[in-house]
């Protein structure tokens, strides 16, 4: 499940409706004919936006810890990795 | 009506133009304001349920601040003293920031957003965070994790979404102000179905560092305001270049004020025909063929339009703000920050245990959605398709500016529903924001202005203008509130009772 | 072996040694204490937005150009989406389908001298992830794992060959001509000790005289070169094998372990990821205008292959030691200083590539934090020229210096190893050898010219090496008619 979520049953059928309904509602995009239509993923005109390679602040050690569910010795802590 | 009569008067109603007058002229403090606002909460925001996270220490705080400048016969910023609320989406150093979410709701964030930071500069009064639908993707507050915020003008109703709390409050007189978020109709909804002034800037007028993601290509942030002066001055406020968000538009911004003139002689203005079905509620349409002849009446030329593409809008939307949205809370995974589901073997499980749980149901609906749209062998059906489909709508709107300043249209399909009238059925729910989102498509700003009342609640006319013609909006929504006086309307005095 | 032949294609990744990260103004710097370089963006905090370090751009147009790559009018980021506890916002801004460049080659020699050349499919940049610690558990615990986010948003250049390689010996030369230039063009220091230089191989056998390509296995976890070659050899013996047995080769990703030798199934094809690619809504289009290219070729240096060809050209030296000298750009650099001070190239080649390397290597100092800068081993040169100090002191003197970061006139000064060269101070030494050996004078003048060299090496111990060895000769030979 790419989304990493975990779906009850009851959740799983009433989502597969909806979102089937859904995608019914969005077929009717193959309308209107786009073979000549460049997509927009952007609707500004800039472009080249950069930073200079500059060392700014960091974090505190502890703002950057203060929200860690779990933490040990200045790291993160998660249960085992697979 | 402002300050009048026997009663005493109310300080929380007024606008922060008239606010800023009395400040300067020492009729009034901030800490008496900022004490006037706290107290209207007190008495109304048990039924309102506006905001999530109150700082009233801090904000007694600023105000105090704001009063030794005064003493000391500084000048002040236009904002200064003037209380604020912020949706809860946006990042304010030491206080939670929930976006309304299980999976945020101890969340601190360590940092300021850059409209936060710059509220600051104004030595604006902040006193909280509220409610909106979790992660900002509803259009009523129910889907918030917490509660649903009311109506001021009816508890039974909605106050619209996602930014109803920050709606609901300046409506309601516990916020003179109100940032809000808009990524397809987010502002200006709540502000038709509550009666305030709500904006959407053009995409890249505003920096979006610091206002948590939930559709990156359309999320702009923007004011609502009790008139069309509080909303200039806010957008003088929060906009302008940021080196912090790439999408920040590097351009001079102009004094928005200034296009606060009463005249709006042989400006064209264009009614989209797809903006008025022929289903559209009738006191809906009643309000806005008023507006119509009132800008005519004022000299605007009004001429029937169309945007032929208009119908796609709403399928284009959900799918390509899912799929941004599935990709932006990917990282609420419950190793860093927010809520982490116990008692998980291993890091995969943990993830999926603390997203289920942490997730309401609307987020994990368009989780899904956006995945779905994203994932191999879709792509180009959905999302790809999604996008030349946008393309179309922008040049829908390219050509009718060759033609008009504005359209006009409804701001939405109808008044402030019911609580509970539309959670069942998402479609239902997602017509509500169908003549607000392609506005976010396109990147266009869109204001929302009180047209007046249908059955006693408040509605909207919405103008739509060029990219960064929001002087243009600010101009007609100004000509047209003062002549009509719909943006005086106050929701009954006591929510719940029998009004004014 | 020769009925299969292996197609080899390597995706490398390159720390870009930029002072900040590639979307924020954290530090890159290596070895600070874990969490100690991230601020709110490079942590992936809700609300935070990246934005493009222009050194990054620039530094992969130098890759770019280096590996003779056409570069994009038009790029741009996408987001790879995968879920991992070291990707702070669960997606990877990387470049999906219009990298900064493409279509570029690498030539490079093998061992024995060959030379081959490979295609170079695409240059693009990215985000490097963090790292994670696993722990096994307390008694009763279950294990557990560490994340630290300073490397997150370092930014990476990923290089993907084409499948153009045939050996895990070339390979592995290939791998080392392309951090040969990468280091000359100064945008990495490709350590793959550290991780700023990283390799995945995509590897598969064929019958050989078959066009279509076998079933392809991606073998990741190789960390030195050493590594990617017997990686590689493992693996093409496993697939051949598994063919030659009549077995099918499954699609996979394979993790090379080191200490057993082999490699070991991660995942098949059927558990990839869909990456869900889509361009990357907080980031504008990257425009590289021509003009911005040529400032960056026109500042670019000598590549190592021009590099090859002059020193042969100009130095005359032999193939093995120009390909020793241009290995590395700290090095080349060091002896074209020598030659500019000290015109023989030979001799500096020979000492830079003799006691200095050797002295190099035992102490672990690279050539760029060396103490004997080019101008104090020329100084020593000098002074074995004008005869001060003999070839073999100057050995010592030069370790002397290697030490204590002395110049060779104040070693040889301080320790008094001034080449004796005056008659008048050598003959007492002369005539005290001579008494007390006069076996082997009687032996000499006997006709056993061989021992005179004995004798001569007698004065040379007791003037502790100083004496001048011809000139002993002469005074011998004259005292001893
Ligand atoms: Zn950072």
């Amino acid at each position: 499940m790419l989304a990493r979520l975990d779906l009850s049953e009851e959740e799983i059928g009433l989502y597969t409706a909806q979102l089937a309904k859904i995608l019914e509602y969005a077929a009717v995009l193959n309308q209107p004919d786009t073979s000549e239509v460049p997509p927009t993923a952007h609707v500004l005109p800039l472009q080249n936006v950069f930073r200079e390679d500059l060392v700014g602040e960091h974090l505190a050690p502890e703002d950057v810890l203060a929200n860690a569910p779990e933490k040990e010795e200045g790291y993160f802590k998660v249960p085992r990795v697979f | 009506m402002e300050g009048g009569g026997f009663k005493p008067v109310r300080f929380y109603d007024l606008t922060a133009h008239r606010l800023r007058e009395l400040l300067l002229r020492r009729e009034i403090s901030a800490v008496e304001l900022c004490r006037s606002v706290l107290n209207r909460i007190d008495e109304v925001e048990g039924r309102v349920k506006a905001y999530i996270t109150l700082d009233r220490e801090g904000a007694l705080r600023q105000a105090a601040a704001v009063d030794r400048q005064l003493q000391n016969g500084r000048e002040l910023p236009p904002l200064a003293g003037i209380p604020f609320a912020i949706k809860d989406n946006m990042c304010l150093r030491g206080l939670p920031a929930t976006c309304s979410s299980r999976i945020l709701r101890n969340w601190v964030p360590p940092y300021d957003a850059t409209v936060v930071e710059k509220l600051k500069d104004q030595q604006a009064v902040i006193l909280g965070k509220t409610n909106l639908d979790e992660f900002a993707m509803g259009s009523s507050t129910e889907h918030s994790a917490f509660f649903t915020t009311r109506n001021p003008w009816d508890p039974k109703r909605v106050p619209g979404g996602s930014s109803g709390g920050s709606a609901a409050a300046v409506a309601a007189g516990t916020a003179v102000c109100a940032l809000g978020s808009d990524t397809g109709g987010s502002i200006r909804q709540p502000a038709s179905f509550c009666g305030v002034v709500g904006m959407k800037p053009t995409y890249g007028l505003v920096s979006r560092y610091g206002l948590v993601a939930f559709a990156s290509s359309l999320d702009q942030v923007g004011p609502l305001t009790r008139d069309v002066t509080d909303c200039a001055l806010v957008l003088n406020a929060i906009c302008g270049h940021d080196h912090r968000d790439s999408t920040s538009v590097p351009k001079e911004v102009p004094d928005f004020t200034s296009f606060l003139v009463d005249d709006v002689k042989g400006m064209r203005i264009g009614l989209p025909r797809e903006y008025f079905p022929p289903g559209l509620d009738d006191g809906v349409r009643r309000v806005v063929m008023e507006a119509v002849s009132v800008l005519e009446t004022l000299g605007a030329h009004v001429e029937e339009t169309s945007l032929p593409h208009t119908g796609y809008a709403l399928p284009v939307y959900y799918l390509i703000a899912p799929a941004e949205a599935s990709s932006n809370l990917a990282r609420y995974d419950g190793v860093r920050y927010g809520y982490r589901a116990p008692g998980s073997e291993d890091v995969l499980e943990m993830f999926r245990a603390s997203r289920s749980r942490g997730f309401g149901a609307e987020v994990k609906r368009r989780i899904m959605l956006g995945t779905y749209a994203l994932s191999a062998g879709y792509y180009d059906a959905y999302y790809l398709k999604a996008l030349k489909v946008r393309t179309l709508i922008r040049r829908d709107f390219d050509e009718a500016f060759e033609k008009f300043d504005a359209l006009l249209s409804p701001t939405a399909p109808e008044t402030a529903f019911a609580i509970g009238a539309k959670t069942e059925d998402p479609i239902r729910m997602y017509l509500s924001d169908i003549f607000t989102l392609a506005a976010n498509l396109a990147g266009l700003p869109g204001v929302s202005v009180p047209a007046g009342l249908v059955a006693g609640l408040p509605i909207g006319v919405q103008f739509i203008g060029k990219p960064f013609a929001e002087g243009t909006l600010l101009r007609m929504g100004f000509a047209f509130e003062q002549s009509t006086g719909h943006h005086r309307h106050r929701p009954p005095d006591t929510p719940g009772g029998d009004g004014s | 072996m020769n009925k299969y032949e292996a197609v080899i294609g390597l995706e490398v990744h390159v720390e870009l040694d930029t002072d900040a990260k590639i979307f924020c103004p954290s530090s890159t710097v290596f070895g600070a204490r874990h969490n100690a370089q991230v601020c709110p963006v490079c942590l992936g905090l809700p609300g935070t937005l990246p934005v493009l370090n222009r050194k990054v751009v620039e530094y992969g147009i130098r890759v770019a150009l280096a590996l003779d790559c056409s570069l994009a009018r038009f790029s741009k980021f996408d987001r790879k989406n995968y879920f991992y506890p070291d990707l702070p916002k669960n997606y990877q801004i990387s470049q999906f389908d219009l990298p900064l460049a493409y279509e570029g080659r690498l030539d490079y020699e093998t061992d024995d001298g060959a030379r081959h050349r490979c295609g170079v499919v695409r240059v693009h940049m990215e985000e490097d992830a963090g790292k994670l610690i696993h722990r096994a558990g307390a008694a009763n615990a279950p294990p557990y794992s560490l994340v630290d986010y300073n490397r997150t948003g370092v930014p990476l250049l990923e290089i993907v060959s084409a499948p153009d390689i045939r050996s895990a010996e070339e390979a592995r030369a290939y791998l080392n001509e392309l951090k040969t230039v990468i280091q000359y063009t100064g945008v990495s220091d490709c350590k793959m000790e550290e991780g700023s230089l990283r390799c995945d191989a995509n590897v598969s056998v064929r019958p050989r005289g078959e066009e279509i390509l076998g079933t392809k296995a991606e073998i990741k976890n190789l960390n030195s070169f050493r590594a990617v070659q017997r990686a590689l050899e493992y693996e093409i013996d496993r697939q051949i094998g598994r063919l030659e047995a009549g077995q099918r080769i499954v699609q996979e990703t394979r993790s090379w372990d080191e200490e057993k030798a082999v490699t070991v199934s991660m995942r098949s094809k059927e558990e990839a990821h869909d990456y869900r690619y889509f361009p990357e809504p907080d980031l504008v289009p990257l425009v590289i205008s021509p003009s911005w290219v040529e400032d960056v070729r026109r500042a670019l240096p000598e590549l190592p292959q021009t590099k090859r060809e002059r020193y042969l050209k100009e130095f005359r030296l032999p193939p093995h030691d120009i390909r020793v000298l241009t290995a590395s750009p700290g090095l080349a650099r060091y002896f074209e200083e020598g030659v500019r001070l000290f015109p023989e190239p030979k001799a500096v080649a020979n000492w830079v590539l003799g006691d200095l390397s050797r002295l190099l290597n035992a102490a672990q100092v690279k050539i760029e934090d060396c103490r004997v800068r080019p101008a104090d081993l020329c100084d020593l040169l000098r002074l074995i020229g004008d005869g001060t100090v003999s070839g073999k002191i100057a050995k010592a003197v030069l370790e002397e210096m290697f030490t204590s970061g002395k110049e060779a006139r104040t070693v040889i000064a301080e320790k008094g190893l001034v080449q004796i060269t005056d008659a008048g101070a050598l003959k007492e030494v002369v005539d005290e050898v001579i008494a007390g050996h006069p076996d082997t004078v009687q032996d000499y003048r006997n006709g056993k010219t061989r021992a005179l060299g004995f004798l001569v090496g007698q004065v040379m111990k007791s003037t502790g090496g100083r004496a001048n060895p011809s000139l002993v000769n002469d005074l011998l030979k004259e005292r001893l008619g």
